[in-house]
């Protein structure tokens, strides 16, 4: 069976660990003086981006070819979609390059899956509407641990619109998983309509909820979310949800801000907040390269689906 | 074991048998003074030397030589680590998961470098560091260093510094612990 | 040619006897009793002999999406389902809105495997924005108006239709039913599934349970002030099946349909975020399934209705928010109606024959009772077997079924359409 990352959804503490740890040999990797090993070469690591996204498809193509693998980046707007084409015949066309993985950007939540259903090449979801986003939190979980060393007992609030954000819902998963306790800020029309089941508490207060954050996870909010009417201007999220000098004052010394990027200064974030030190906002940058290397190294390299066959060889 | 040589035994899994003790304690330690002696003899001196361990079982005898270079010399070259994982020519063919830090303290440029490892056998992981050692800098020279070589080469590689030579059948395995080296087979 | 079903137990309206049932060569019957015989002999011994199906929402693609489904196929998939009359909704292209396109679905329809009994669109284009020449279908013999695949969202053109549907009755000679797909547009635009723990979880964004119930109350409402026979399409959520059994407390006119699908799974199934599952209204939850049952059960709910809506597996091979929303139904109904609802065999068999023939005005040709004269629109089902679901194996054009490789109990063994055997032993002859 071909190994896919589709989500955090379904990974245990284990596995998320796992992928953590080997992030640390890739992260080496990155700082020395030739930033490559041959371990992907011959491979051939295929983007396939539905949707726009220069960072985390530059973020993808740095590691893959860090790694020696070939790439191919396809930037599939509607055009083809608009032409007739359903979206397994430009699965299918990719794959006939010869694709080892495919990463996958779309603007519906599900898609990756679709795909993997599809095709041979392992799968990587690289953000699927507002579903999931598992190298976005392997990447954040990767941070928190390298500057706080572990996630247990970590209070992590995460602000903003959870409702729309693949971010949010992986970063949930990943962070309880690792022992976490997470609130949630927004307000109601920001959240999604139903939390039945899901390891959170809810504030509608950042001012009260900022003393007690070990984390401060600040998402991105889009403008289009005015037209639609969740909230009423920017000016009042500003000034309830906005992480400002003042606001972050009331943050403990020690604790981290973070933020997926790119970041709307003077919405979310202030510019000066943006450079605090406390930010690890650049850090995630960096350490978002090593964990897309040890999750394609994992997937492509590794040969764990070896070690599965022969024990369950040796099971049966 | 190491975790590493556990899984590249095919069929990737079984338990250590020993039949027999190859080297004790006391062997092993005359084995790193004689290398150590021959290190300093053909480089002059340790003015050039690095020495690398491979992970995981050639880090500790890196450490070992170093000490005794520097109980002979009074100097302790630097040491480094290098997981050499990434640079295997089986990726695909075989399980690999890199396990442990590759850590290179010094500039290798014009440097000599003491590749040290616990048992040279088909060759493969000193090819795979070789071009690892080369991403780091171009050295003056590299030499190698091995507590056991089993034979069966794959690969036209030959040690430079050996503690024992040990004929071996391709089925058995040798495995360098602190104590000494035994020789055994991998059971189900 | 006579036929002779024989030594099955006979089950319609008024009760259930074994017998044998003769058809006469004039499409009709002429005897039910024991020891009859005629030119074929079709064995329906442990088998039921009921009259045929009617499904009250059948979406048959022709004319416009004939790579889907055609009128030949639908009818074929409708008679190995057991049905003999399929209501065919409005949405071709071009729409359903004019005698000539009508005139067209009914000419396609001769011959088929089932009768076929257009509908006609509410509004011009089902576009909600001027009202369908109903007078010229009715007297075409249109009975039943519909926008379905959208509800009308105007709430003053509603009151129009149905103040002006009222007058036709008389040109009818029956009352002229209005069948609305009940969705608030405004609410549940941008949603593909059911909104709640599972859209929140999957990330698919959301159509809440109000989108529908709202426009259920708006229409009963609507019903006080004109009188007009409403009849809602594919009830989904339980309070609509609450809103519903109060209307008919109040003894308003007005009747329900539901889909299997909706008695039988959950928005729990979009987790595959396979668009098979994607339909309108949504999937919902445990307790909406369990409302729609009960509301079958006490006669909420008058019939159940497949709403099979064929897609192309091009078609459902896209994202889950640009798949159409839609599945097969036709040959899967009798047999989730049977193992899904919990009720008496008898029951069953109304919720798919004479409750639906009643209120699409064809009580004279199906779900008539099994009797000398009557009309001969049979069905021989086994109650007993079971057969594996496959997509591909069915009379469709599509496969789209979200029942896929289940093992369900209970299969169409013989349908007979106006005294010929359309299918028998399970094998379509037309």
């Amino acid at each position: 069976m071909t190994a896919h990352l589709l989500g955090i959804d379904g990974m245990d503490r284990a596995e998320i660990e796992e992928l953590l740890d080997l992030t640390d040999t890739f992260a080496e990797i990155g700082r020395r003086p030739i930033a490559r090993v041959p371990a992907l070469r011959g491979r051939t690591v295929a983007t396939l981006f539905f949707e726009d996204s220069t960072r985390t498809r530059v973020s993808f193509d740095t590691a893959a070819k860090r790694l020696s693998a070939d790439t191919l980046n396809f930037a599939a707007g509607s055009s083809s979609l608009s032409k007739g084409e359903s979206l397994r015949d430009t699965v299918d066309v990719i794959a006939s390059y010869g694709v080892d993985a495919l990463v996958v950007r779309h603007p519906m939540a599900g898609t990756p899956h679709r795909i993997a259903d599809w095709t041979d090449a392992s799968v990587i979801n690289a953000g699927d509407g507002s579903h999931e986003h598992p190298t976005q939190a392997l990447l954040d979980a990767y941070t928190i641990r390298q500057h706080r060393g572990a996630l247990d007992g970590m209070h992590v609030g995460i602000v903003g619109d959870i409702r729309h954000s693949r971010v949010a819902r992986s970063n949930v998963l990943a962070f309880s998983a690792l022992g976490a306790e997470i609130t949630l800020v927004a307000p109601t029309t920001l959240l999604p309509p139903s939390l039945v089941g899901w390891p959170v508490r809810v504030s509608h207060d950042l001012d009260e909820v900022l003393p007690s954050l070990d984390v401060c996870y600040l998402l991105r909010m889009q403008r289009e979310r005015i037209t639609e009417g969740l909230i009423p201007s920017v000016r009042e999220y500003v000034s309830d949800y906005g992480l400002d000098a003042a606001r972050a004052a009331r943050l403990p010394a020690d604790a981290l801000i973070c933020h997926p990027g790119p970041t709307n200064r003077g919405v979310e974030i202030s510019a000066e907040v943006a450079t605090d030190p406390r930010s690890v906002i650049l850090d995630q940058v960096v350490n978002g390269v090593s964990v897309r290397m040890a999750v394609l190294f994992l997937l492509l390299g590794s040969g764990r689906e070896l070690v599965d066959k022969a024990e369950s060889v040796a099971g049966a | 074991m190491a975790e590493r040589e556990r899984r590249q035994t095919p069929p990737f899994g079984g338990v250590f048998a020993a039949h027999a003790r190859i080297m004790d304690a006391d062997d092993m330690a005359r084995a790193v003074s004689r290398m150590a002696h021959e290190v300093i003899e053909r480089n002059h001196g340790l003015d050039l030397v690095v020495v690398i361990g491979l992970q995981t079982g050639g880090v500790p005898l890196a450490e070992r030589l170093a000490d005794a270079l520097d109980e002979i010399e009074g100097i302790r070259p630097p040491v480094g680590s290098l997981d050499v994982a990434l640079y295997r020519d089986d990726i695909g063919l075989r399980p690999v998961i890199p396990e442990a830090a590759t850590d290179i303290p010094v500039d290798l440029d014009n440097s000599i470098v003491v590749l040290v490892d616990d048992v040279l056998f088909t060759g493969r992981t000193i090819r795979a560091a070789l071009d690892a050692v080369c991403d780091f800098g171009r050295p003056r020279a590299i030499q190698l260093a091995v507590m056991v070589d089993r034979g069966h080469r794959e690969l036209p590689i030959r040690p430079d510094f050996v503690g024992k030579n040990l004929p071996t059948r391709r089925d058995e395995v040798v495995d360098v612990h602190l104590e000494g080296v035994d020789l055994g087979v991998m059971q189900k | 040619m006579t036929i002779v079903l024989r030594g099955g137990r006979v089950i319609d309206r008024s009760g259930e006897r074994i017998a044998d049932v003769e058809i006469g060569d004039d499409g009709r019957i002429a005897a039910v009793g024991t020891g009859l015989s005629g030119d074929t002999d079709l064995d329906a011994s442990g088998c039921v002999v009921s009259p045929g199906f009617v499904d009250l929402h059948a979406h048959l693609r022709e004319p416009g999406q004939e790579d889907a489904e055609t009128i030949d196929t639908g009818a074929r998939g409708g008679a190995l389902g057991g049905y003999t009359a399929l209501v065919a909704m409005p949405n071709t292209e071009p729409t359903m809105d004019c005698a000539a396109v009508v005139e067209l679905v009914r000419t396609l329809g001769r011959g088929t495997a089932c009768e076929i009994v257009p509908t006609g669109a509410m509004t011009v284009g089902r576009r909600g924005e001027d009202m369908a020449p109903l007078g010229e279908l009715v007297d075409q013999g249109v009975g039943i108006f519909t926008d379905d695949g959208t509800g009308l969202q105007d709430p003053r053109l509603m009151r129009r239709v149905m103040e002006y549907s009222t007058g036709l009755s008389k040109r009818l000679g029956r009352p002229v039913v209005l069948a609305q797909h009940c969705e608030v547009t405004a609410l549940s635009a941008g949603g593909y599934m059911h909104e709640g723990e599972w859209s929140s979880r999957l990330g698919i964004p959301g159509q809440p349970a109000e989108s529908e119930e709202l426009m259920v109350m708006r229409d009963i409402a609507l019903v006080g002030l004109t009188g007009a026979h409403m009849h809602f399409q594919h009830l989904s959520t339980a309070g609509s099946v609450a809103i519903v059994r109060n209307a008919k407390a109040a003894g308003l006119p007005v009747t329900a349909e539901a889909t299997p699908h909706h008695f039988t799974l959950t928005d729990a199934a979009c987790a595959s975020y396979d668009p098979v599952f994607k339909v309108h209204p949504p999937l919902r939850t445990d307790d909406d399934v369990a409302a729609v049952r009960q509301g079958l059960a006490d006669g909420t709910i008058d019939a159940i209705a497949t709403d099979h809506a064929p897609h192309t597996d091009h078609a459902k091979e896209l994202s889950f928010d640009l798949a159409p929303p839609g599945m097969l139904g036709l040959e899967t109904a009798f047999s989730l109606a049977l193992d899904g609802l919990g009720l008496d065999l008898p029951e069953v068999l109304a919720l798919l024959s004479w409750r639906p023939a009643a209120i699409a005005g064809l009580s004279d040709r199906h779900g008539a009772d099994i009797q000398p004269g009557s009309p001969a629109n049979l069905c021989v089902v086994d109650p007993e077997a079971t057969w594996v679901v496959s997509g591909r194996a069915m009379a469709s054009r599509s496969s789209n079924s979200p029942f896929e490789g289940r093992t369900l109990r209970g299969r169409v063994r013989h349908t007979v359409l106006e005294g010929q055997p359309v299918v028998v032993d399970g094998e379509a002859l037309r």
